[in-house]
């Protein structure tokens, strides 16, 4: 990784410098000898890594980056998991004797697991142990130490993760490690990562400049970020002739990377406009269909957050084996918790102040405030913790992109509501009723439909739909008293634009947003972005007072 | 359950909200101290702690005896996150409650909107947060760390340690990133880092959609050199921002995000194993492996009833800036604001990381910096302990201010005192 350190004229210290150049060349140094230890005839058993394993106790960082080194100079591959467990700080010693052990919590004690044999060493309470501290340059170290012990094991995502190390930290010194492997490996998947870490750690070798082509070549079908990376590191210290060559497939990446960029960005806006229409859709309804402008419709999503928090602290206290359908038992409750919310809201406030505006806008803030402060006063006022079930944890990577798992399901979510709303709207009695009264409420009054019933149903449905946003906002923004307002602005911007009282406005409406948003961002940033997106929609506004999408007809003269 | 218990702890805590708000009967015994924290509003996530902390010393104190013979009484008032209504309530405090000294503000903004007040009425404020320094009253105590005493030190530790040459400077859009930052880029150029491997990002108040900024920062960190990103992200954008990393699959090992904002209390709403790794800076952590942090955590928790609150660091210089208050008063012998500015400048009083913190006459102070790493439990475990550091009110990486020194001893008396000009009186307050 670091085996290009540019010239003289680098902007780390000269005396830091000398440092890092010195830990690269040591952990090239134990690769080495590691090489010899796997291709020896006979299994080369080094030393026995257990008393480096107890020399940790005392060692600061510095010291510790070298004993990993030895440990995995050993070649004992009985060391893998303890050096996994002291990458993510599982390692202790013993404060009597000062031996060092993998520890697991059982309760409140800890088991300690010795770290080369594996077997238990009894279970202490946790005050009779200490830490032995881990930092980014140890888990690094570790990495790399790992990538050389693990490159033959028999799991193979272990060996996949170890061609990864290779790839990430390349060396002339592991190439003929990955070249044993590489020969002995079946898996086809691994085997490509294996030829790609081999391409890789050939380039820093002394190797002739025809196997070095044909490794430009294979990094070049690599493709994205991690080609670039790659050669943008070796680009100063290759050899001349090789110049034209990774020129050539830095341009073609670029190319592609362009393109992938320009997906990724509708990707984005995409992104970001479900988030929109998941806020804007409750609103659609109360402000869009009923007209009745709602400042407490962010408070809603807000009380649809917090009903999932409720769900997860149930779940998490009494079945937590439930917790990945933690989100499919949220969605029920939340929507009854703020639906029911709603309908008091509607008939203990909203139905006295029909025709007033004003006076709605008023009294709805006034109940924004009211649910704010009492959630406030109920939880307190910092964020809860609502955890990600894990299919919504992660990311996988397509093509170019990266595709987070959480954006992705919100998008489906997004749309599955949007397309239900519209079914109810339009397929359905209720559906039926409510567009009868916010057409023509006199009409529809002496039809027969009791309007002051349909006013707090939609308004419940309103309501309810917001809080189901809630439930998946959660996932991706705070939960905290002041949730709904970070989104109120937004929705409302995005209802007008859209076309007041016109589902499918709101839903381009929030699309073209979202996107033409992710568009400017990377060119102007995020703050002038938003500043660009708000001047326009005024504009526009000044032009189509309407909206996208106007209602024609009698019913916009109501 | 313990939503019986929250609720539980919230009525307590709105009860004895009350008693201080109307507790201001009895005068002659007791002496009066502003809490000027939002309750409501905002900015209530980061306070009502701070102002549950103080209502905790003023108690820990009563039981001590109170000061000067008096019993201490603490009076609470809310600003709302709103910055004009903090200059209001200053002034309420100062004017019609007469309290000795006011223990407040969180936001740059709010402290610069009470500073005229503070002046004009002749009282004093201690200031418990981090902030961009550049500033100097002979009324205020800026107990929290100045950018030297924060900043400065965790980007030499990652240049240092992990060998970071490469830059991203991501902030929110308001004063205490953009001069922080603007120190941090002159520092680092004065380093010899060029300007294109420093990138500059910010982003609104509570920005939630960070997908592309952190396939930027993935972009800009893939050019063969190690990066780091240096956050100066504010408050409740942290959470989106740190689920974005985690999913994009960004590690602490490849890319650390070392920030100044970002403590127990923010990483508590968050699953924090993919974060392992990632950094902060501060002047003290929970995890402090000291005998007064023990004793204080556990006053804390018995106080709030609630033994899963966490501790952090303005709290901690909330502590250090009552404690040397006290001092100060008791040396005095009066709470008179002349008096105590008088007394106040060198006294030392013990910090929570085991060491102990001077009153310097640039009315900064001393402290330890702590480089911690994110743990998998939502603690920080430190990674490097500096020496303690003097907060250096006017940078001296910036040509606007690296003339200025302040020092609010006589005969000086002067916040702005320039050096090369040899008067006091240059740019700021």
């Amino acid at each position: 990784m670091r085996s290009a350190l540019p010239p003289s004229n680098s902007p780390i210290p000269a005396s830091i410098r000398g440092d890092i150049v010195t830990t690269t060349s040591f952990i090239r140094a134990v690769i080495a000898v590691l090489f010899f230890a796997f291709s020896g005839p006979a299994f080369a058993q080094g030393t026995d890594p257990r008393p480096l394993f107890n020399q940790l106790a005392d060692a600061n960082f510095n010291e510790a980056e070298k004993l990993v080194g030895e440990i995995a100079t050993t070649g004992d591959p009985r060391v893998v998991p303890a050096l996994n467990a002291f990458s993510e700080g599982d390692l202790y010693f013993r404060k009597s004797d000062k031996a060092v052990f993998a520890a697991k919590p059982v309760g409140l004690q800890l088991e300690l697991i010795d770290p080369v044999t594996g077997e238990s060493a009894g279970q202490v309470a946790k005050g009779a142990v200490t830490k032995v501290k881990v930092n980014n340059n140890l888990r690094r170290a570790i990495r790399a130490a790992l990538g050389g012990l693990t490159l033959m094991s028999p799991d193979r995502g272990a060996r996949l993760s170890a061609a990864d190390a290779i790839l990430r930290s390349p060396s002339a010194e592991t190439l003929e490690l990955v070249e044993t492997a590489l020969a002995k490996e079946t898996d086809a998947e691994v085997k490509a990562r294996m030829e790609e870490a081999r391409a890789v750690s050939l380039l820093s070798s002394d190797r002739s400049v025809e196997d070095k082509r044909a490794a430009i070549e294979t990094i070049a079908n690599l493709g994205g970020r991690e080609a670039m990376r790659i050669f943008s590191t070796i680009s100063s210290s290759i050899d001349e002739s090789l110049k034209p060559d990774v020129d050539k497939a830095i341009a073609k990446i670029q190319g592609q990377l362009q393109l992938w960029d320009l997906a990724q960005n509708v990707w984005y806006g995409m992104s970001l406009g479900s988030v929109l229409l998941l806020a804007a859709i409750g609103l659609a309804i109360t402000f869009g269909v009923m007209g009745i402008i709602n400042m407490a419709h962010g408070e809603m999503v807000m009380l649809g957050a917090y009903s999932t928090f409720m769900v997860q602290e149930v779940i998490r206290d009494n079945a937590p084996g439930l917790f990945d359908w933690s989100l499919a038992i949220a969605l029920p409750v939340a929507f009854l918790v703020t639906g029911l919310v709603g309908f008091v809201i509607e008939r203990g406030v909203i139905r006295f102040l029909y025709g007033r505006p004003l006076e709605t806008l008023l009294a709805t803030w006034g109940v924004s405030l009211i649910l704010q402060q009492a959630i406030r006063t109920i939880f307190g006022p910092t964020n809860q913790e609502v955890g990600n079930p894990s299919w919504m944890s992660g990311s996988f990577p397509l093509g170019g992109m990266t595709i987070t798992y959480n954006r992705m399901w919100i998008i489906v979510f997004s749309l599955t509501i949007f397309f239900a709303l519209l079914f109810v709207m339009k397929k359905t009695a209720y559906g039926l009723n409510m567009r009868a009264v916010t057409q023509n409420r006199r009409m529809a009054s002496s039809m027969g439909i009791r309007t002051p019933w349909v006013d707090a149903l939609t308004f419940a449905l309103g309501s309810g739909i917001a809080g189901i946003a809630g439930v998946a906002l959660s996932q991706i923004d705070n939960v905290s008293p002041n949730l709904g307002q970070s989104y109120i602005i937004d929705s409302f911007m995005v209802v007008v634009f859209g076309g007041v009282g016109n589902l499918w406005g709101t839903l381009v409406g929030a699309l073209s947003l979202g996107i033409l948003n992710k568009f400017l961002e990377p060119s102007v940033g995020a703050v002038l972005g938003k500043i660009l997106v708000l001047v326009l929609i005024i504009l526009f506004i000044q032009k189509r007072p309407r909206g996208l999408f106007a209602l024609k007809g009698r019913a916009v003269e109501a | 359950m313990n939503f019986r218990t929250k609720l539980g702890g919230a009525l307590l805590a709105a009860a004895l909200s009350t008693t201080a708000f109307h507790g201001a009967f009895a005068a002659d015994d007791t002496i009066k101290i502003g809490v000027l924290h939002s309750l409501s509003g905002t900015m209530a996530i980061s306070e009502t702690t701070l102002k549950d902390a103080m209502l905790m010393m003023v108690e820990e104190q009563n039981k001590k005896g109170g000061v000067l013979g008096k019993k201490l009484e603490a009076v609470v008032v809310d600003p709302a996150s709103d910055w004009p209504l903090f200059a209001e309530k200053a002034r309420q405090l100062i004017s019609q409650d007469k309290v000795a000294a006011v223990f407040g503000c969180w936001t740059s903004s709010s402290r610069k909107s009470v500073l005229p007040v503070f002046e004009e009425l002749n009282s004093i404020l201690f200031y418990p947060v981090q902030y961009e320094g550049e500033e100097s009253s002979r009324n205020i105590f800026y107990t929290g760390a100045a950018p030297n005493q924060q900043a400065i030190p965790a980007v030499d530790y990652l240049a240092n340690t992990e060998g970071v040459e490469r830059w991203v400077l991501a902030g929110t859009d308001y004063v205490y990133p953009q001069t922080t930052n603007k120190i941090l880029k002159a520092y680092l150029m004065s380093k010899g880092v060029k300007e294109e491997d420093i990138m500059i990002n910010y982003t609104p108040f509570g920005h939630s959609d960070w997908q592309t900024i952190v396939s930027d920062i993935k972009k800009f960190g893939s050019a063969g050199k190690k990066t780091a990103v240096v956050s100066t992200i504010n408050g409740d954008a942290n959470v989106p921002f740190y689920k974005e990393l985690g999913n994009q699959g960004i590690k602490a090992e490849d890319i650390p995000v070392v920030a100044f904002s970002v403590g127990e209390e923010e990483l508590a709403g968050l699953d924090t194993t993919p974060l392992v790794g990632h950094l902060a800076a501060w002047n003290y952590f929970q995890s402090v492996d000291a005998e007064v942090n023990a004793e204080f955590i556990k006053t804390w928790h018995a106080f709030t009833k609630n033994d899963k609150r966490v501790t952090n660091d303005p709290m901690e210089a909330a502590y250090i800036g009552f404690n040397a208050w006290v001092k100060a008063v008791e040396a005095a012998g009066t709470t008179d604001t002349d008096a105590v500015l008088d007394s106040i400048i060198g006294v030392s009083v013990p910090n929570l990381s085991g060491g102990t913190s001077t009153v310097m006459p640039n009315h900064h102070i001393t402290k330890p910096v702590l480089i911690g790493e994110i743990q998998a439990d939502g603690q920080f475990e430190v990674v490097q302990e500096t020496a303690a550091v003097v907060g250096d009110e006017w940078s001296d990486y910036l040509p606007d201010s690296k003339d200025l020194i302040s020092d609010w001893r006589k005969p000086m008396s002067c916040g702005n005192f320039n050096v090369a000009t040899g008067k006091c009186g240059g740019k700021g307050s």
